[in-house]
């Protein structure tokens, strides 16, 4: 279906039918001063008028002088805490006749997000997590479950923030795939040029008010996506970078970075593909054992543990790990950079370590 | 990705922290498997640990594993009294490529538990003697009384078809046999190095060393096979843990050829 225009009780209808099909709406809003996926019942829950600054370990938000209501960029939450909540119960194990008697946890009334406000970036690191939890025989139940029954409306970034790289790792600021619907935010708070990607999303779409778009509307959707490339606050060289990166193990940098780290974990926590997990188990008052997934992350000092000592003992080898995986070994795995470039791990690293810095130190680039 | 549920049938004690058990699973039957391979085995409520099926790959209705008690799962493994149950899923991993071995001089070098994963490649090797050329086992304990599989090591011992040399760090007064490093006795045992296989497992230090001394003999890289070890959670490619460079160990692992691994061996911490 060609471009629509839709105004912003338009946009309040998309997410009225929404969410009278029987979907759980996601979407940014703001809480404990940031812009964060919560739930969301409408338009007058979305961050209308605010946005963020960002930089490396800096994120405040602020008032814009308009009504854009998707006038900011990734804050320090992603789909990922919806789709691959932090903890997660797998099983439950029963003593009985003689035998363990193990039942999957089932989540059939899991309900179905409607993800509003998805930015490409997203879109993208969602498309790395599908691979990595569904892409071989095993399959995670939970994010499939969940995975299988969410909507996605995106929304095209037309400003970038001051982490963002999206631009060098090829998967923005357009969404051009894994949505049902994709907004750009061509009048802030106002007007919405709407572009469908999915039969269901066409559907949807089609039972709400909206007006054809015309060659000036489709012209200021290219204008912002390009506001938005030239506004990207990062870059990242990704050519040959792999093997820059599996090939160098011993690079200097390592031991500049590992000083400076603290393996306190929140690039990873913050990181919408990080997918690393521990399992924890407890048995309840009546006898039964539980088993969960709860996000684990590569700076851990537990997380290389063998009896009596860890793999990865200094905070350099731990780092080194993680970038090396990021950009490097994952494509050996999953045959993708397991980057999205969105900068979170930049804007939520405390001492402000910048991954497209490291890289560029590893490229002779910055001293 | 469930586990199934085993009972404990038997239970011998190798050494003073060490432990074989065999476990049946009367609702399902058999765990089929190749040498080299493990599985996830669960104690309810405490946890899950990976252990190598230790077991005659052609008596698979019995799933046997030694397990050494280093800490919480491995104990309550050690504690488990015949009659008890546990939950076990796999097997998972590659086997020891017995395919590459045919026609070659094979030689397994273990030490400490690193023979649990070795006793079904050994057996099966032993089942099909003919594929394989000279035959030998070097096997190294910390001492005497840390030795596994005694029944075993005599039986085999007094068998013409494989070279037996065992060796221990620290010897009693008892003991007639070598002290000192497995890769001691490498000279011992006959090979023809352009043509020998090399299957590998114990502490990464002793590996490092019996794969380099190999190699440096003229065994090819790529005929020398290790077993690694990494934190396991899941077995399946979802947890992270296990990984060692581009390898999720779980998957790709852990058995792989030196010449894979030599170059990220020699990095520190990876
Ligand atoms: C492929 C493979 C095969 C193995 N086969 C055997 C075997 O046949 N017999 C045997 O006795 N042991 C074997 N091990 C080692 C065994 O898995 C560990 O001793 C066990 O995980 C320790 O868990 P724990 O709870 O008893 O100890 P703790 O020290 O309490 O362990 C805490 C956690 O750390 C992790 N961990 C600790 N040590 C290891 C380790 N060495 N390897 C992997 N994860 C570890 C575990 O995930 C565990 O949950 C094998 C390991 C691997 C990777
Ligand atoms: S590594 Fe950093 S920039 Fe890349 S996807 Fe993760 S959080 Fe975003
Ligand atoms: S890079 Fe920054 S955010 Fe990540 S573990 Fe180190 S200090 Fe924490
Ligand atoms: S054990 Fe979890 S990824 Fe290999």
């Amino acid at each position: 279906m060609a471009a629509r225009v839709i105004d912003s009780s338009g946009l309040e209808s998309l997410l009225t039918a929404l969410r009278r099909s029987g979907y759980d709406l996601i979407g940014p809003t703001v809480r404990d001063q940031a812009i964060v996926y919560d739930h969301v019942s409408g338009t007058d829950d979305l961050p209308r008028g605010i946005t963020d600054t960002q930089e490396a370990g800096h994120y405040r938000i602020e008032e814009r002088s308009d009504e854009s209501l998707f006038g900011f960029n990734a804050g320090p939450s992603s789909p990922k805490d919806h789709l691959y909540p932090s903890h997660d119960e797998l099983f439950s194990a029963r003593r009985e006749d003689g035998r363990i008697r193990f039942t999957a946890t089932v989540h059939p009334n899991s309900p179905r997000f409607a993800f509003i406000g998805v930015r490409a970036c997203e879109l993208a690191a969602i498309a790395i997590q599908d691979r990595v939890l569904l892409g071989t025989e095993a399959v995670d139940l939970g994010y499939s479950s969940r995975r299988a029954g969410a909507f996605m409306v995106a929304v095209n970034c037309v400003e970038a923030g001051g982490t963002c790289f999206c631009d060098s790792m090829g998967t923005g600021p357009r969404a051009t795939e894994g949505f049902d619907l994709v907004l750009t935010e061509v009048t802030p708070g106002a007007e919405y040029v709407i572009e469908t990607g999915t039969s269901r999303g066409a559907q949807l779409l089609a039972s709400i008010e909206s007006l054809p778009a015309g060659p000036a509307e489709e012209q200021r959707v290219e204008c912002g996506i390009s506001n938005a490339v030239r506004q990207m606050g990062r870059r990242m060289e990704t050519d040959g970078l792999q093997a820059l990166l599996v090939d160098n193990p011993e690079h200097p940098r390592w031991d500049q970075v590992g000083d400076r780290c603290l393996t306190c974990g929140n690039c990873t926590m913050a990181c919408p593909t990080c997918f690393c997990s521990t399992t924890e188990d407890r048995v309840t008052l009546d006898g039964e054992a539980l088993r969960s997934r709860r996000w684990d992350s590569c700076f851990g000092l537990d997380f290389s543990s063998l009896h009596g000592h860890s793999v990865r003992a200094s905070a350099r080898s731990r780092y080194r790990q993680w970038l090396t995986h990021k950009l490097g070994t994952w494509h050996d795995q999953f045959g993708m950079s397991g980057c999205v470039g969105c900068g979170r791990c930049i804007t939520w690293c405390p001492v402000g370590i910048d991954i497209t810095e490291e890289v560029a130190a590893m490229r002779g680039q910055v001293s | 990705m469930l586990p199934r549920s085993f009972r404990l049938t038997a239970k011998s004690q190798e050494t003073p922290d060490t432990f074989t058990l065999v476990f049946e699973d009367p609702e399902h039957g058999e765990v089929r498997f190749r040498p080299g391979q493990f599985m996830m085995i669960y104690v309810f409520g405490v946890g899950e640990v990976p252990i190598s099926i230790a077991g005659n790959p052609h008596k698979t209705h019995d799933l046997i594993l030694t397990v050494r008690g280093v800490g919480a799962v491995t104990n309550a493994i050690c504690a488990l009294d015949p009659g008890m149950v546990v939950g076990a899923r796999g097997p998972y991993g590659s086997g020891w490529p017995l395919a590459a071995a045919k026609g070659r001089d094979l030689i397994i070098v273990t030490g400490g538990i690193g023979i649990a994963p070795l006793r079904p490649a050994i057996i099966e090797t032993l089942s099909r003697r003919d594929d394989f050329r000279d035959l030998s086992l070097i096997y190294g304990a910390r001492t005497p009384t840390d030795l596994l599989y005694k029944d075993d090591l005599l039986g085999w011992e007094s068998s013409a078809d494989i070279d037996v040399e065992v060796t221990v760090d620290r010897a009693s007064s008892e003991w007639w046999g070598d002290v000192g490093l497995v890769t001691r006795l490498l000279p011992r045992v006959r090979f023809n190095p352009p043509n020998t296989a090399a299957f590998v497992c114990g502490p990464e230090v002793m590996m490092r060393v019996v794969a380099r001394d190999l190699t440096a003999r003229g065994v090819p890289t790529q005929n020398v096979y290790l077993s690694l070890e990494r934190n396991m959670k899941c077995a399946v490619g979802f947890c992270g843990h296990c990984q060692f460079g581009r390898d999720f160990l779980c998957r790709t692992g852990p058995i792989r050829s030196f010449h894979d691994l030599a170059e990220r061996m020699r990095v520190d911490e990876i």
